[in-house]
């Protein structure tokens, strides 16, 4: 049962900002509410105040700015995204992600930046804007600050957002040339979460086709989203072959921390990542040839 | 403490006053009695509650009423048009589309959603609208052939 709470929908940022500076720990922010309602119905959380930050036009917008970054404001919808033409003209990775993150309904009314805040480590969007190199704005009544979206998470529904702030914005970077981004999920009903799903970004050298950079990204392995990085230092500088593809996604699945749980055992995910990492890497590079 | 609330549903205008934890599905239901709607897994698995607000298929599980203030909803009461069905409702009465029927309201309420955005969808999209809709009787397949042959224009709505 959903317990008895106080509702205040403000109207705009600078509102919100100094509710949440007014109500200290006593409330929760909700913006579509597509994760949260399912906690809350399970008492699992209990706020005096529901501050519904949904309708807060100034924080639904995708554009790109003069450095040709591209800007999603936090509250804009998984639905939105899936759909714009400049997503899925420059950054199509995430348009493809979107597209399989939950079902329509669920994209039609849940935000990008309700899908980070929640911190379930088995997110699609978290892993992917890390491949990404994405960046967040998160605000407060005291001002703002930056964080790459790699050291937003802390733990298991956990990240470093204090009391009084909120996200406000995602910001992706250009993607350089020669680079290939890709991502998938093993999970057995379409729209379900991933039991296991792997985001993978690499840029090749222009003369000989070596690996320039790479980032190797694993979602529901470990209480947050995590890079390999041990993996990664495999395959920069070399020249990327099956094999060497293979033995990345065993030192990916060394490095990963997975749990037992309902859906999958730990022995089970650790044999997924070997799997996804060499076969993500595979279309990464794929990709990285056409681009 | 209640709060206001003021809702189109199915071209109906209504002002109310709920419980800000009061979900979109149970005002639907309870307060205005349109039981078309139903509820299930309500954890936004299954899709029965699915209804059409402003021109989209959401889950009136997974919204607070307080949240659709202002809202233009469609249920799948909303269909029928003066006692004569939607096209919709009438081919999946063709194709057998039901067994059960638990499902229907949503199957029908997200084909809605889909015919209004897009009177051409392929067959995939036509399967990908229903993807959060779970039907348990027919296998789907029933659903899809009536769905493609309302987009294919065999239905007409009735004047």
């Amino acid at each position: 049962m959903i317990n008895d709470f106080d509702y205040i929908a403000p109207k705009t940022l600078k509102e919100t900002l100094t509710l949440l500076d007014q109500y200290r720990e006593d409330y929760k922010i909700i913006a579509g509410g597509q994760s949260l309602l399912i906690m809350m119905r399970q008492g699992l959380i209990k706020p005096n105040y529901l501050i519904d930050i949904h309708g807060i036009s100034e924080l639904n917008y995708i554009k790109t700015d003069f450095k040709k970054r591209l800007r999603i404001g936090a509250l804009t919808t998984h639905r939105a995204i899936e759909r714009s033409p400049v997503i899925k003209k420059s950054f199509s990775v995430l348009a493809e992600m979107e597209n399989r993150l939950a079902s329509v309904q669920t994209r039609n009314w849940g935000s990008i930046g309700g899908n980070l805040c929640h911190g379930d480590p088995a997110g699609d969007p978290a892993p992917v804007l890390i491949a990404l190199n994405a960046t967040l704005t998160i605000t407060g009544v005291h001002g703002e600050r930056n964080i790459l979206v790699e050291d937003f998470f802390l733990d298991y529904f956990e990240t470093v957002l204090e009391h009084g702030e909120l996200l406000s914005e995602i910001q992706v970077p250009t993607i350089p040339s020669n680079t290939g981004i890709a991502y998938t999920k093993f999970n057995v009903i379409e729209s379900d979460m991933a039991i296991v799903g792997v985001a993978i970004s690499i840029t090749l050298t222009s003369k000989d086709g070596h690996c320039e950079d790479v980032r190797i990204v694993l979602a529901n392995s470990a209480p947050k989203p995590m890079r390999a990085k041990q993996a990664e230092d495999l395959l920069r500088g070399k020249k990327i072959t099956d094999h060497l593809l293979k033995k990345a996604g065993e030192i990916s699945s060394d490095e990963a921390d997975p749990i037992s749980d309902i859906h999958a055992s730990a022995e089970y995910r650790r044999e997924l990542v070997k799997v996804l990492v060499k076969r993500v890497g595979e279309e990464a590079i794929t990709r990285a040839k056409k681009s | 403490m209640r709060k206001e609330l003021r809702l189109t549903v199915n071209g109906q205008p209504y002002e109310l006053y709920v419980k800000p934890k009061t979900l979109l599905v149970e005002v639907l239901r309870n307060n205005l009695g349109l039981t078309g709607t139903k509820r299930s897994c309500e954890s936004s698995s299954c899709g029965v509650c699915t209804v059409i607000l402003n021109g989209m298929a959401v889950k009136s599980c997974s919204i607070l009423a307080l949240q659709a203030d202002g809202a233009e909803i469609t249920t799948v009461e909303g269909l029928a048009n003066d006692g004569k069905l939607h096209p919709l409702q009438r081919a999946f009465l063709d194709y057998g589309a039901y067994q059960c029927g638990f499902c229907t309201a949503g199957m029908l309420t997200s084909a809605k959603a889909l015919l209004d955005e897009n009177t051409k969808p392929t067959e995939e999209q036509i399967r990908e609208a229903i993807d959060g809709n779970i039907c348990r009787c027919t296998g789907y397949n029933s659903i899809i052939r009536a769905m493609t042959a309302v987009m294919n224009g065999e239905y007409k709505e009735e004047k």
